[in-house]
């Protein structure tokens, strides 16, 4: 039996003003499947899911959330869905355990359950011993695992996550991925955005790939990574910088990348590029220290598929300050 | 479906209470400028307190609900927490209202405070308690609506105080507070027509006089009730426009 939809988006567009933020967007996210928006900043990943969840309306298209219509039916839909929003946003003033007993009344979880649910969630997420302590005055990281715990207090069955290690320290974000990894195998269907290649990788079963507002692809990491498999990339460091203008007589190797004494570039033949570069060091009186054939990883098949350098799409994110 | 509307607007309610409203330097605000309202009318003119009083009572109802309705939804739009209310399985309107009862409750202890400094230092005298309430209570409400509208029509904290003050301070002079409408040349007496402030200042007297009128105390009534409702849809789609 095939396994349901529970989101399906439909030439899902949004402009604002003149520029078009998500454009003619389809895709679909089976029950209990990890789901990843990968794009760069300004690529459209949080509008579409803030498009989703509510936050704003589609131009065009539209949405359906288990099967309800996002545009008709969007209270009903946030009844079903948890939300982690790329900033953690709950109630400074509040205590952990206050913003918990408040997220509970919102989501209408009975009263009777109210008190269980809090207290279960708190020790699930480390929080127990900090559940009197004012949201506020918790780190950034526990502020992290409380948003998420909010989220999680009315049990849904949709998880939306918008960036969620952006601005943790790397023990908290590993701490986090692994949280989300077990919330993963709970069954819960979750869509997550990020600009960490490598998170997308550890975290989803498939990637959808979004540049200016378009999706380029949607496949599995692993399926993302074999496409590029037959182009192995080659890594060659030589002792003294070189010009990146004299590799330009490389004939076996394409999209040569230099930097100072190293370069990096695609190659189809393996020992023809090596032959080809010892004798292209011997003319040039260069000494190679070390020749690498590198598989492609999730990263160069962004890079490839994108034409972006993954470089230069975090240092973007930081200088905008977390939206995408 | 209506009664989780209800509950949405009340868990709303409460936790503006908690996290902003009775926090010790708005109750002690909430307290001392009555206080300072009153002292500062007697000192002026001992005489004739007992006709100011509810004009007292209305500037109380009105400083009260306004100012920190207007601040709490920029705060909370500014820092992103009410996004986290747009999140949750409620409408719009009941998100605003849960928001608009959180400024009245306010708008009430504040106007009360005033009520009970009148009562017991200026002569004022309540002849029909209920009504006084009924009156008490659209004030606050309609105002505290006029204060979301304000909160979301503008972003940042700053500026919903500016815009508070450019028809805040304007009402206390035109509605009545110190001078009755009626004795004022007719223009302004047309402009007094369309400010939520005059129609409750001109209820509270009602509800002071042994004889009053019921048909304009009635009249009073639902020209609040109206300018609540009006505020109140005008907020909630300036709410919606900002997330289109």
């Amino acid at each position: 039996m095939p396994v349901k939809n529970v989101i399906e988006a439909s030439s899902l567009t949004k402009y604002y003003g003149e520029l078009c933020a998500v454009d003619h967007v389809n895709f679909t996210v089976k029950r209990g499947e990890v789901f990843g928006f990968l794009g760069p900043n300004g690529a459209g990943k949080t509008t579409t899911i803030r498009i989703l969840v509510g936050l704003t309306a589609p131009t065009e298209g539209t949405a359906y959330i288990n099967d309800l219509d996002i545009r008709k039916d969007i209270v009903q839909i946030k009844q079903h869905i948890g939300v982690v929003p790329d900033t953690s946003n709950l109630y400074d003033e509040l205590t952990a355990w206050e913003n918990l007993e408040f997220m509970a009344g919102l989501y209408h979880v009975p009263r009777e359950n109210r008190e269980k649910r809090a207290q279960e969630l708190l020790k699930s997420f480390d929080l127990w011993d900090r559940r009197g302590t004012r949201f506020g005055k918790l780190s950034s990281g526990l502020k992290r695992r409380m948003t998420i715990a909010a989220a999680l207090i009315h049990n849904p069955n949709i998880l939306f996550f918008d960036e969620p290690t952006s601005g943790l320290d790397v023990m908290s974000a590993r701490s986090l991925r692994s949280l989300l990894r077990e919330l993963t195998e709970t069954g819960v269907t979750t869509f997550l955005t990020t600009h960490y290649i490598e998170e997308a990788d550890q975290l989803c079963e498939r990637i959808a790939i979004i540049v200016k507002g378009r999706i380029v692809t949607i496949d599995t990491p692993q399926n993302l990574k074999l496409k590029f498999q037959k182009v192995p990339t080659i890594e060659v460091s030589f002792t003294t910088p070189i010009k990146s203008s004299s590799l330009e007589e490389l004939k076996a190797i394409d999209q040569v990348k230099v930097s100072e004494n190293r370069m990096r570039g695609q190659t189809k033949n393996v020992n023809e590029t090596i032959k080809e570069l010892t004798a292209f060091a011997e003319e040039h009186d260069l000494e190679i220290l070390h020749v690498n054939t590198i598989t492609p990883n999730l990263e160069d098949a962004f890079v490839r598929l994108t034409g972006l350098e993954s470089e230069t799409m975090l240092v973007e994110k930081e200088r905008r300050g977390g939206r995408g | 479906m209506i009664r989780e509307e209800l509950e949405g607007m009340y868990h709303i309610l409460l936790k503006d209470l908690k996290a902003y409203y009775f926090k010790p330097p708005n109750i002690s605000w909430g307290i001392l400028f009555p206080l300072v309202l009153a002292l500062s009318f007697t000192i002026r003119n001992p005489e004739g307190l007992a006709d100011l009083a509810p004009g007292l009572v209305a500037m109380a109802a009105l400083f009260g609900t306004t100012s920190m309705e207007a601040i709490v939804i920029t705060f909370e739009k500014r820092i992103g927490a009410l996004e986290r209310l747009l999140l949750a399985p409620v409408s719009l309107s009941t998100i605003l209202l849960g928001k608009v009862l959180g400024g009245a409750v306010f708008g009430i202890i504040i106007s009360s405070v005033m009520t009970l400094i009148a009562l017991l230092f200026l002569d004022m005298t309540i002849i029909h308690p209920l009504l006084f309430t009924a009156s008490l209570l659209l004030t606050v409400l309609a105002h505290s609506a006029l204060g979301a509208l304000v909160a979301v029509s503008v972003k940042e904290v700053f500026e919903a105080q500016t815009l508070s003050n450019y028809f805040r301070f304007p009402m206390v002079f035109l509605c009545g507070v110190f001078l009755p409408v009626e004795a004022m040349p007719l223009p302004i007496q047309l402009v007094a027509r369309f400010l939520p402030l005059t129609y409750t200042i001109e209820a509270f007297r009602q509800t002071l006089s042994i004889s009053p009128s019921l048909t304009l105390l009635l009249r009073d009534l639902i020209v609040l009730s109206l300018f609540l409702i009006s505020f109140q849809i005008l907020a909630t789609r300036m709410l919606k426009k900002s997330m289109e």
